[in-house]
């Protein structure tokens, strides 16, 4: 093994809070072979981000190093001086960050922010730089680069943000990208032509790669060697095969089983069931407001169609699976069953009933039946109810129990969801984001709906408590009998989880089918790109 | 990150140094105007022309006024007033407010445009001009004061109550009432309201010294208080003749004014922070 171009030794880092100091690192080591791409892997608080942070220097003004060295070139960058530091800076390391639309300067166009590192360190000259920007637009793939290098980040797609990032990061040729969960924030295809990029720069420049991510699959994709963190600890590093295939330690062992792996088996479907929901020819179009003077000038309305022509059904106890991607209409769907968005033209079903000329009390019976489970379990939960006061609203509303068997009904609840009951004083606040997710599983469960609408449930949630969560769908669909519509962008989800899929995109039905036949043969070329996409954890 | 946060909701649970001073000053002067009139030693009202501009001394702690009124007595009856006025002189435009403003912001459309053009009318009219016109229309006094302060504050707590909603409304706790069938009232109420109400009543506590000041302001011009009521404003204007031989009549008052509106914003400053800070 040659001389390492990065090592990190001995790293303790701690914030100091209100309430003392928190230790945020503790005794970390890794280093960084040339060439190499070397995977940090850990769920969030983990210490990741501010072990890639630390050596940037990036970190919070309370943020303390206790100890340890971080070695480039044979120089610690923690003894470095602010102007050997900003030399260092974006020349010889650069980084890239999770969000490119916070970390791009909204009023400078994506040359003048790939073109800024070239002036600072290359002394360059604005024709000069311009031109080198578009070069790098070009080879970050960016189309049409000398009409993209004066468009604002406001006029870029998520993904076009992200290479500009890079190009801007790559500009000066560093030898070490840091590269903190650079494509968490885009589409699972885009995610893969990022992935792609980065891998091809590697190839061609030997650049080296610091990767953190959450994500195991994508880790397991591009990274050679990979460094496990938990708590601030690292937990095990080691070549990628050895860590995926042979973990020493636990809890590597249960990073890996909470991945919702595509090797997992594919649910099997062939029950016939009676149809509970069907949706047809369903259209959903915002229209944007015209204002006064749009009234006066008759322009017209700018319509969105967020959700064109989409149909499918679903029987009782099944559970369905409506992927895609961002803006691909998925929760929009979710949305219009349930009457929370402008159905344009269509028809939805329930139990052989319209759901969209109902009286009152037929909607109350359909709000009995069918409810929703949201995204982010720190918006679902009002902040000042307690636990107890979320779960017996709807108790209440639909006069499920008498007002005595209310708190026996609240603790059954809390068993369902496997949550103690000492949490039902609590606020939400007080909760961690599975327990929050719990809570709204059950009280989505309050009412005995029929119908579940789970939409992105797990996404807003670290892998291990993902497992947890889906585990716990399983296990109420199984023993309830409960009939799911699942929304996910996480295709592996869907497929461990769903008999049946609904793939989307730009609002219209791309492919529907059974899930094990959709994904082992897929027939639309949009699913085979995004089955494509999937970074999955391959097997040697 | 969940250890630092877990700590840092541990730590909230201590009061801003702030809001503890600003609540003691508040709770001293409401002290003083609920005990201290049954302990002054003088009417304040009583005319004593023989004891007329008495200065700073043994008898008279703070001095006494052209009509030989006891200051401190004057002071300490004041209080009352004030603090009253600081009282009705916010909770009028609270109420009607935070209700203009949950209405607007939850059902949008029409309510909302003829609310906030309701608002945008009051809004262009210069504020002093037209808080000291629907006095004088009605007539000078505490009660026309109080009615014209709602007539015209409410748009603040509106304005405040209706962002807070307009976000809230859009969040998954209330589509998730909604979908479990709880009504529009109590969507607001219980929903709506409590999360959307913090910065309205932090403003309520800057609003209270706005109020005072202004209070004092329009007695001062005639407006509110009528002389020979103690009111702090009141007795400013009067002193105002004297400022060179007999400085004590303004700068007491003055004083008062000042340290009750300091507690208010000092109670405006450490709740902000205290509810800001909390998860």
């Amino acid at each position: 093994m040659t001389a390492p171009i990065l090592s990190v030794e001995d790293l303790a880092v701690t914030f100091a809070t209100a309430a003392g100091p928190v230790a945020a690192l503790q005794g970390v080591s890794f280093a960084l072979q040339p060439g190499e791409v070397l995977g940090i892997v850990g769920e969030s608080g983990s210490g990741k981000t501010v072990a890639c942070r630390s050596v940037m220097r990036l970190l919070a003004a309370n943020a303390q190093v206790r100890s340890g060295r971080i070695l480039f070139e044979g120089r610690d960058m923690l003894a470095l001086d602010e102007a050997d530091l900003a030399r260092i800076r974006g020349d010889r390391i650069a980084m890239i960050f999770q969000n490119p639309s916070t970390h791009l300067d909204p009023l400078m166009t994506a040359g003048g922010q790939v073109a800024e590192a070239l002036r600072a360190h290359r002394g360059m000259g604005a024709r000069e730089a311009r031109r080198q920007a578009i070069d790098l637009l070009a080879e970050m793939r960016i189309p049409e680069p000398e009409r993209r290098v004066d468009s604002y980040p406001h006029q870029l797609s998520g993904g076009m943000r992200q290479r500009v990032m890079i190009a801007a990061a790559l500009a000066c040729r560093p030898g070490v990208l840091l590269a903190d969960e650079p494509t968490t924030a885009l589409d699972v295809t885009v995610q893969a032509q990022i992935l792609g990029l980065l891998k091809g720069l590697r190839a061609e420049h030997g650049l080296s790669i610091i990767l953190v991510s959450h994500d195991l699959g994508v880790i397991a994709q591009m990274c050679d060697r990979v460094v496990v963190m938990k708590d601030g600890k690292v937990v095990e590093t080691g070549p990628i095969a050895d860590i995926i295939h042979r973990p020493r330690m636990d809890y590597t062992r249960q990073l890996i089983a909470s991945q919702p792996a595509l090797m997992l088996p594919a649910m099997p479907s062939n029950r016939v069931r009676e149809p509970i929901l069907a949706v047809r020819n369903l259209s959903v179009h915002y229209a944007s407001s015209r204002g006064l003077s749009g009234l006066l000038t008759g322009q017209a309305r700018h319509v969105v169609r967020a959700v064109d022509d989409v149909g499918f059904s679903l029987g009782q106890g099944e559970t369905l699976g409506i992927v895609g991607e961002s803006g691909s209409g998925k929760s929009t769907i979710a949305r219009a069953i349930v009457g929370l968005a402008p159905v344009h033209a269509g028809e939805i079903d329930f139990a052989g009933r319209s759901v969209r000329r109902q009286d009152a009390a037929a909607r109350l019976r359909f709000q009995r039946s069918v409810q929703m489970v949201f995204q982010d379990p720190f918006t679902s939960l009002n902040p000042s109810f307690t636990i107890a006061r979320t779960l017996a609203e709807p108790l209440r509303r639909h006069r499920l129990c008498a007002p005595a068997d209310i708190a026996a009904r609240i603790a059954e609840l809390m068993a369902k969801v496997e949550l103690p009951d000492d949490l039902l004083s609590r606020r939400p606040s007080q909760l961690s984001g599975g327990q929050r997710q719990r809570v709204g599983i059950a009280r989505a469960l309050a009412v005995e709906p029929r119908l579940i609408i789970a939409d992105e449930v797990t996404s807003a949630l670290d892998v291990t408590i993902q497992a947890q969560i889906l585990g716990l769908f399983k296990k109420l669909r199984d023993s309830m009998g409960l009939t799911i519509v699942l929304i996910s962008h996480d295709l592996a989800v869907v497929r461990h989880l769903c008999e049946r899929v609904v793939v989307m995109r730009h609002g219209r039905l791309v492919e529907h089918g059974v899930t094990a036949e959709v994904f082992a043969a897929p027939r639309d070329p949009y699913t085979q790109e995004l089955l494509a996409a999937i970074p999955r954890i391959a097997i040697a | 990150m969940s250890a630092a946060q877990t700590e840092a909701a541990g730590g909230t649970s201590r009061w801003p140094a702030s809001l503890l001073a600003g609540v003691a000053i508040v709770l001293a002067w409401l002290l003083v105007a609920g005990l201290g009139p049954s302990f002054s030693p003088h009417d304040p009202i009583a005319v004593d022309l023989a004891n007329a501009l008495v200065p700073p001394g043994s008898d008279h702690v703070l001095g006494t006024d052209s009509f030989g009124r006891d200051i401190l007595t004057r002071i300490v009856h004041g209080a009352r007033i004030d603090l009253m006025m600081a009282f009705f002189g916010v909770v009028g435009p609270f109420l009607l407010g935070t209700m203009v403003g949950l209405v607007a912001g939850n059902f949008g459309g029409v309510a909302d445009a003829v609310l906030m053009r309701i608002l945008d009318v009051t809004v262009s009219f210069p504020y002093f001009v037209l808080v000291i016109a629907i006095v004088a229309v009605l007539e000078p006094g505490l009660t026309s004061y109080f009615v014209s302060l709602t007539l015209v504050n409410w748009v603040s707590y509106a304005r405040l109550v209706r962002s807070e909603v307009l976000v809230l409304r859009e969040a998954d706790f209330v589509l998730a009432a909604r979908l479990i069938g709880v009504g529009e009232v109590r969507v607001m109420s219980h929903h709506l309201l409590p999360n959307a109400i913090t910065p309205a009543v932090v403003f309520v506590f800057t609003d209270a010294v706005l109020t005072i000041v202004l209070g004092s302001s329009l007695g001062f011009l005639g407006l509110g208080v009528q002389p020979p009521a103690a009111e702090w404003g009141v007795m400013i204007a009067e002193g105002q003749l004297y400022l060179a031989t007999a400085w004590w009549i303004c700068v007491f008052p003055g004083l008062a004014i000042a340290t009750l509106a300091f507690g208010f914003s000092l109670i405006a400053d450490g709740l902000a922070k205290q509810l800001h800070t909390a998860p």
